[in-house]
């Protein structure tokens, strides 16, 4: 396997979390609800996509536990937000905090535990190919599914009726309202799509990517998600542009080290954050200096009065 | 309402700390701040493993409260303020980062004894402690050039304070006497604890031919892709072969409970003071791990490095030490450097090929 080879390979696993996470939260934040405790569904799949798949030695029933911890914790941002019509940010938190200290709980009886990796895909010839056999058909499940969902969300988004309502909802939602959508439904949906994409992403670090658990082990990748939604500027397109990029900064930063280039590796830890700032700035004065293409009514609650 | 509340809350509190007061008198008090969690099977877990080498030992003569995941800096200033204000009689502040907030707690709290653990700021009410870890790195070095067949060793450094550039000095310094051409590449995650970041820089370490890796973080993400790779790696803080049975070399432990033991009975016997505790393998405040996976003599020459280094007869920082410009170090210490220069390192020796970042 040759180093550019590798290199790619690494690149992939890094982006893939964050895509998958971003991808959620970009699906609930059209539907005009900030849902900030995306590090706290994350952890919460990481320790029970990791319980679930040491307790049956499957990968894939792994995962299954990983979105439905992820769900049952966005749940109780919906009942919170949507419900009770809490503030979101506040919610958002405590769900982080909640997520992270549950998980601990969860997760501490699995710690040293080890289990299989997931298994990666191979396709007699097509995964020998030199080069770009490896980086194309053999990657493990979550690789795909993180494609294959962002594909769906951009399908969902642009080219059908249900995702003009989600849209319509996030940018106006008395507007949507008074049409007759059911604002608070369709935003339950997305919640909790959202925190199953977390959950998944959360799973995929003890499953696939360092297969054990250790409370915390999501060690920020939330926030970076969250981060990726704005630097998207909402469009799955720049979604994966922007998870790849930020995996690929912070792999080849590491590269960089090992070859001995002599760059401070302070700068270059700094560096995928420097470039979330620069890209906003850029999208901000695209947009005429007013800054925000966020769904207009992001963050706000609803309370349907008839 | 509002106001019924606090009266309320300020009450609930005067309680508490009656209920404290009452408790402290015949016990002693001891907190604990940790950076990670205790289950990080690193650094913050083998400080809890000392935590609970101390509740088994005096039983009901302590009283033990730990916080962990406390961040570095300011951040923490509250956490050890929260357990002073809480009648902790005794405070182990577990990691470098604590060092200033440590200091400036312990001038408000006078009564209070703290020790802060990889530190260098004292205070009459405040002792610092700290294992010889560069002994075990030492040994580590001279089982890697034995090891090493593509002749780079990989290092994943954590941050470029002291207590880690000693580890890499003592690393190729060891290596260096039974593979002079050794090479060392080295990777900063500027993080104590993120396992993906810890995997993503072995595995860069692997690509780029690295056959031995070591590392001063504290999972055990690395051990584990050295043993996807099929190379050799040490263990950080504690044992861990479990996640390379195959791959584990040796590894530092990190043995804090004798220790915390030994300053609880002295607080208790108030006999405690301010001290500068900076034991290593002969004190058994550094363990290496069973040295597993090498051939005989490999086993038998690090035996005999880690026995001459209990002795006294071997220094890892023995003069002359040449720094990375050529130039001999100024040897403070008579035969090797002295403890300020090692615990206030911030050079590279001859032999690496790389800066320090920042520098």
């Amino acid at each position: 396997m040759g180093l550019v080879e590798a290199i790619i390979i690494s690149i992939i696993a890094a982006s893939t979390p964050l895509l998958l996470a971003a991808a959620g939260e970009l699906v609930v934040e059209r539907s005009g609800v900030l849902n900030l405790g995306v590090e706290g569904m994350m952890i919460m799949g990481a320790a029970c996509g990791f319980a679930g798949a040491w307790l049956t030695g499957s990968t894939f029933v792994g995962a299954l536990f990983g979105i439905a911890a992820g769900m049952a914790l966005s749940f109780v941002f919906a009942v919170l937000t949507l419900g009770l019509a809490v503030n979101q940010v506040a919610a958002g938190l405590a769900l982080t905090i909640l997520g992270v200290g549950l998980s601990g709980l969860i997760g501490a009886g699995f710690v040293g535990e080890k289990i299989v990796p997931a298994p990666q895909l191979y396709l007699p010839v097509l995964t020998g190919i030199p080069l770009v056999g490896r980086i194309l058909f053999g990657q493990d499940g979550f690789v795909y599914v993180s494609i294959a969902l962002v594909a769906g969300i951009w399908w969902f988004l642009c080219r059908t009726r249900g995702g003009l309502i989600l849209r319509a909802v996030g940018d106006n939602h008395t507007s949507a309202h008074a049409l007759g959508y059911p604002v608070l439904k369709i935003r339950l949906f997305a919640v909790l799509f959202g925190g199953g994409c977390a959950g998944l992403a959360g799973a995929f670090l003890p499953l696939a990517y360092t297969p054990f658990f250790i409370p915390g082990m999501t060690a920020g990748r939330g926030w970076i998600a969250l981060a990726l939604v704005v630097f998207s500027s909402w469009l799955p397109g720049r979604l994966v542009a922007g998870a790849y990029l930020f995996g690929a900064v912070s792999i080849l930063q590491l590269h960089a080290q090992a070859f001995g280039l002599g760059i401070p590796s302070q700068l270059m830890t700094a560096l995928p954050y420097l470039a979330t700032v620069i890209v906003l700035v850029i999208i901000s004065r695209a947009h005429g200096g007013h800054g925000s293409v966020a769904p207009a009514s992001l963050g706000t609650v609803f309370v349907p009065d008839r | 309402m509002k106001r019924l509340l606090m009266t309320a809350a300020a009450a609930a509190l005067t309680l508490a700390a009656t209920a404290f007061n009452a408790t402290a008198a015949d016990k002693l008090k001891v907190g604990f701040i940790y950076l990670g969690p205790v289950g990080d099977l690193g650094w913050t877990y083998m400080h809890e493993l000392g935590r609970q080498m101390m509740v088994k030992e005096l039983g009901d003569k302590v009283e033990t409260t730990y916080l962990e995941n406390v961040n570095e800096g300011p951040d923490s200033e509250r956490s050890i303020v929260q357990l002073a204000r809480t009648g902790h009689d005794l405070i182990f502040t577990t990691s470098f980062g604590y060092m200033d907030p440590t200091l400036k707690v312990a001038k408000q709290f006078p009564k209070v004894k703290f020790e802060h653990a990889t530190g260098f700021k004292r205070a009459p009410n405040l002792g610092t402690y700290s294992g010889r870890f560069y002994e075990g790195r030492y040994i580590q070095g001279v089982i890697a050039g034995k090891m090493s067949k593509t002749g780079t060793l990989g290092y994943i450094a954590s941050f470029p304070i002291p207590e880690v550039i000693s580890g890499i000095n003592a690393t190729i310094l060891g290596a260096q006497t039974v593979n002079p051409n050794i090479k060392l590449k080295i990777i900063w995650v500027n993080t104590w604890f993120d396992p993906g970041k810890e995997a993503d820089a072995a595995k860069a370490l692997a690509d780029q031919g690295v056959d031995v890796l070591m590392q001063h973080t504290d999972s055990p993400a690395a051990m584990q892709v050295a043993a996807q790779r099929g190379i050799y790696a040490f263990g950080q803080d504690s044992d861990m072969i479990k996640f390379g049975p195959k791959t584990q070399l040796t590894s530092i432990i990190n043995n804090w409970g004798p220790y915390y033991v030994k300053q609880a009975k002295a607080a208790l016997a108030g006999t405690w003071k301010s001290e500068d505790t900076w034991d290593g393998l002969k004190e058994k405040m550094v363990l290496m791990a069973p040295y597993t996976n090498m051939p005989d003599d490999v086993k038998a020459l690090a035996e005999k490095t880690e026995a001459a280094i209990i002795a006294g007869e071997l220094h890892p920082f023995k003069c002359p030490v040449i720094g990375q410009d050529g130039k001999e170090v100024e040897c403070k210490g008579g035969k090797n450097l002295d403890a300020g220069q090692i615990l206030g390192m911030n050079f590279y020796v001859k032999g690496i090929d790389d800066k320090i970042p920042g520098k």
